[in-house]
C-alpha cells in the first residue's frame, strides 16, 4: 500500500508533472521566476494550498456531486457532476481567503513571505487542473492526498529550477528580439526537453 | 611562414572599415585557431596562463581521438562481421565505391574495419562540422563575437554520439537544433545552459525514434539488427547479454560510433583529469552515484524487471556512460560551478542514469537524458550552495 502512495507520488512529481509535462499554470510559472527567493516562496504556497484543495475537491465530488451521491440525503437520481468547475473554483477561492486569514492571524511570518502569491494561486489553473485530474482518475480520498502533495510539489520543483536557469541567464547576451518572455519560452521548452526522460515511465 | 603571411595581408580587409569587415569572425576563427591570439587584455584583471578557452577546448578535442579512432575501426568491425554474418560481399553506392578504392571486407583485418569505419564517421563528422560551423559562423557574424573552439567540441561530441547509420540529414538538422536552440540564442559559448551536444541528441532522439534507437541502427548494415548490450539487458536480464565484459571495456560491441570502447574513452578521459580541465569532483560524484544506486537496486531486486539485477560494473562499461561522463558531464558552461554543487551535480547523475536505465523501458540509454535533466538544476544546485556559504560565514563574523 504504501509502495502505491510513493509511485503515485513519484509520478505527480516526475512523469506527470504539472507545469513541464502538461504546461498548466504557465502564466505564474513564468512570471513569477526571475528570482529563486520568490520562486520558493509561490512553489510552497502552490504545494499548501494544492494538498488542501484536491481532497476537500474529492469529498465534495464523492458526497455531493456525483451520480447518486446524494443518495444518504434521499435524491439518488440527481447527477450534479455538471456543477463541477464552478464549484472547485468556488472551494480553491475560499480556502484561499481562510488560508490567508489564518495565517495572518496564527503564522505572520510565512503570510509575509507569501505576501500576493496567495491570492495570485486562485487563478493557477494548475491548481484547478488538479481537482479536475483528480475527478477524471477516480482517485479515492487517500490518492487525492498524495496526488496533491505530489502534483504541488513537481510544480514548485520546476519553478524552483527555472528560476535558478534565469539567474543563471541574466548573465547571457540573448538577442534583442528574445529578451525577457521570449527567451523564458525556449527555456521552459527546453527544460520539457529534459523531462521526456521520464515519459513512459511504468510505476 | 606562408600561412601567417596571407593572414596578415588580409587582416587590414577585414577590420573594422574594411571592405570585406563582414567576415571578420570568419578570419579571426582561422587565426586564432593555428596561432595564439595577438591582442591580450590591457586591464585589470590580468591572469597570465597557457590555458585559455582556446586551449582547453582544442585539448578537450583532441582527448577525443582515442575514442574516435577506435569508434571507427568498431563501426568497420562490427560492419563486416555482420555482412560476413548475412553472406553479402560488398556495399552499393557510393560508399561500397570508396571502399573497394582502398580496403576490402574482411572482419579480421584492421585496416579493412578502419576504412569501413571511416567511411562512415567521416560523413557524418563532416556534415556535422560544417553545418554546425555554418550556424557559428553566421551568429558571431550578425551579432558581432567571436567564434569559438567550442564548436569544435560541440561538433565532435555531436558526432561520436550518433549511431554508425544515422541520415546524414538528421545529423544535419540535430546538429541545427543543438548549436542555435542549445547555445546560440543564448549568445554563445559560455551563455547557454544545457550542453548543446546532448541538446541536439535529445532532440534527435525523441523527434525521429526510429533512426535513433531500437536494434538495426546501431550496426551499419541495411536489414541487420543487432541489440546493444542495454537492449538485451532490459528484455531479458543479463543471461540474455551475448557479449563478456571484456568486450564491452574494450569496446567491440555494437553501439554509437565513439561510445563502445570504455578503454579509449579513459585514454582521454584521464588525460583531462590530469590537466585538470575535467572536474574530478564530477566524475567521482557519477561513480559514486552509479555504483550506490545501482547497488541499492541489486538489493531491492524484482521479479518482473531484470534490471534491476545489473551488477555496477556493468553500468559503467555499457551504453554512453563513460563518454558521457568524462566528455559531457564534465562540461564547465553547463554544470554546476561551486565544489560542493559538483558532488551533488555528479550524484544526482549517477542516481539517475541507474534510475532512468532501471524503470524506464522505453529508454536504457539513459546517461544523456539523466545529464540533461542534471543540466536543469545546476543553477539552483549552485545557489543552494552559495546561500549555504553565506550563512555560514555570516555565523562566523557575529
Amino acid at each position: 500500500m504504501l509502495e502505491y502512495y510513493i509511485s503515485l507520488f513519484v509520478k505527480a512529481v516526475f512523469v506527470e508533472n504539472m507545469a513541464l509535462a502538461f504546461f498548466l499554470g504557465m502564466c505564474t510559472f513564468l512570471a513569477v521566476s526571475k528570482k529563486v527567493q520568490t520562486a520558493i516562496g509561490l512553489g510552497v504556497a502552490v504545494i499548501v494550498v494544492q494538498t488542501i484543495t484536491v481532497p476537500v475537491n474529492n469529498l465534495i465530488f464523492t458526497y455531493l456531486l456525483k451520480e447518486g451521491a446524494l443518495a444518504w440525503a434521499g435524491f439518488p437520481e440527481v447527477d450534479l457532476s455538471f456543477l463541477g468547475l464552478l464549484s472547485y473554483i468556488g472551494v480553491i477561492a475560499a480556502l484561499v481567503q481562510i488560508l490567508e486569514m489564518f495565517l495572518d492571524r496564527y503564522v505572520p511570518a510565512l503570510y509575509n513571505a507569501l505576501g500576493v502569491f496567495l491570492p495570485l494561486i486562485t487563478v493557477n489553473c494548475a491548481i484547478l487542473g488538479g481537482s479536475l485530474f483528480m475527478v477524471e482518475r477516480d482517485y479515492n480520498f487517500g490518492e487525492s492526498v498524495v496526488y496533491g502533495l505530489g502534483s504541488g510539489f513537481g510544480w514548485a520543483l520546476a519553478i524552483t529550477a527555472l528560476a535558478g536557469i534565469r539567474e543563471k541567464l541574466k548573465y547571457s547576451d540573448v538577442p534583442h528580439g528574445l529578451r525577457g518572455l521570449g527567451i523564458t519560452f525556449i527555456t521552459v521548452g527546453l527544460m520539457a526537453l529534459g523531462f521526456m526522460s521520464f515519459s513512459g515511465v511504468q510505476l | 611562414m606562408g600561412l601567417r603571411k596571407v593572414l596578415d595581408k588580409m587582416e587590414p580587409h577585414v577590420l573594422k572599415g574594411g571592405k570585406h569587415e563582414k567576415w571578420f569572425a570568419l578570419y579571426e576563427a582561422v587565426d586564432t585557431f593555428f596561432y595564439t591570439p595577438p591582442s591580450v587584455t590591457k586591464a585589470a584583471s590580468h591572469v597570465r596562463d597557457g590555458v585559455d578557452l582556446k586551449r582547453m577546448m582544442i585539448t578537450v578535442w583532441m582527448c577525443t581521438f582515442p575514442a574516435m579512432f577506435f569508434g571507427m575501426y568498431n563501426v568497420g568491425l562490427q560492419a563486416n562481421e555482420a555482412m560476413a554474418g548475412l553472406g553479402v560481399a560488398e556495399l552499393e553506392g557510393w560508399r561500397g565505391a570508396l571502399i573497394s578504392l582502398f580496403a576490402g571486407y574482411d572482419p579480421s583485418s584492421v585496416w579493412d574495419n578502419f576504412i569501413h569505419g571511416a567511411v562512415y564517421f567521416l560523413p557524418i563528422y563532416a556534415v556535422v562540422f560544417f553545418v554546425g560551423g555554418f550556424w557559428e559562423v553566421l551568429f558571431a557574424s550578425v551579432r558581432g563575437h567571436e567564434v569559438n573552439e567550442g564548436f569544435f567540441v560541440t561538433s565532435v561530441l555531436f558526432a561520436l554520439i550518433l549511431p554508425p547509420d544515422v541520415p546524414l540529414w538528421q545529423a544535419a538538422l540535430g546538429i541545427t537544433f543543438g548549436v542555435v536552440i542549445g547555445k546560440e540564442v543564448f549568445g554563445g559559448t559560455g551563455k547557454n545552459f544545457l550542453n548543446p551536444a546532448l541538446t541536439g541528441r535529445a532532440f534527435l532522439f525523441f523527434a525521429y525514434p526510429a533512426e535513433m534507437s531500437g536494434d538495426a541502427v546501431w550496426t551499419a548494415v541495411d536489414g541487420y539488427t543487432g541489440a546493444t548490450i542495454l537492449g538485451e539487458a532490459a528484455l531479458g536480464g543479463m543471461d540474455a547479454v551475448s557479449y563478456s565484459w571484456n568486450q564491452a571495456f574494450l569496446g567491440t560491441i555494437p553501439g554509437s560510433i565513439g561510445e563502445t570502447s570504455t578503454l579509449a574513452i579513459m585514454i582521454g578521459g584521464l588525460y583531462l583529469l590530469w590537466t585538470k580541465i575535467a572536474s574530478w569532483r564530477i566524475v567521482a560524484g557519477v561513480l559514486l552515484g552509479t555504483i550506490g544506486l545501482s547497488l541499492l537496486f541489486n538489493v531491492i531486486g524484482s521479479d518482473t524487471n531484470p534490471m534491476f539485477a545489473m551488477p555496477w560494473h556493468w553500468h559503467l562499461v555499457v551504453g554512453g556512460f563513460a563518454f558521457a561522463l568524462f566528455f559531457m558531464a564534465t562540461d564547465p558552461v553547463s554544470a554546476s560551478m561551486t565544489n560542493t554543487g559538483k558532488w551533488v551535480f555528479g550524484l544526482l547523475i549517477g542516481a539517475m542514469v541507474v534510475l532512468i536505465r532501471v524503470v524506464n523501458p522505453a529508454f536504457p540509454e539513459g546517461m544523456m537524458l539523466a545529464i540533461l535533466f542534471a543540466n536543469l538544476f545546476a543553477p539552483l544546485i549552485d545557489f543552494f550552495v552559495i546561500q549555504a556559504n553565506i550563512k555560514r560565514r555570516a555565523l562566523r563574523n557575529v
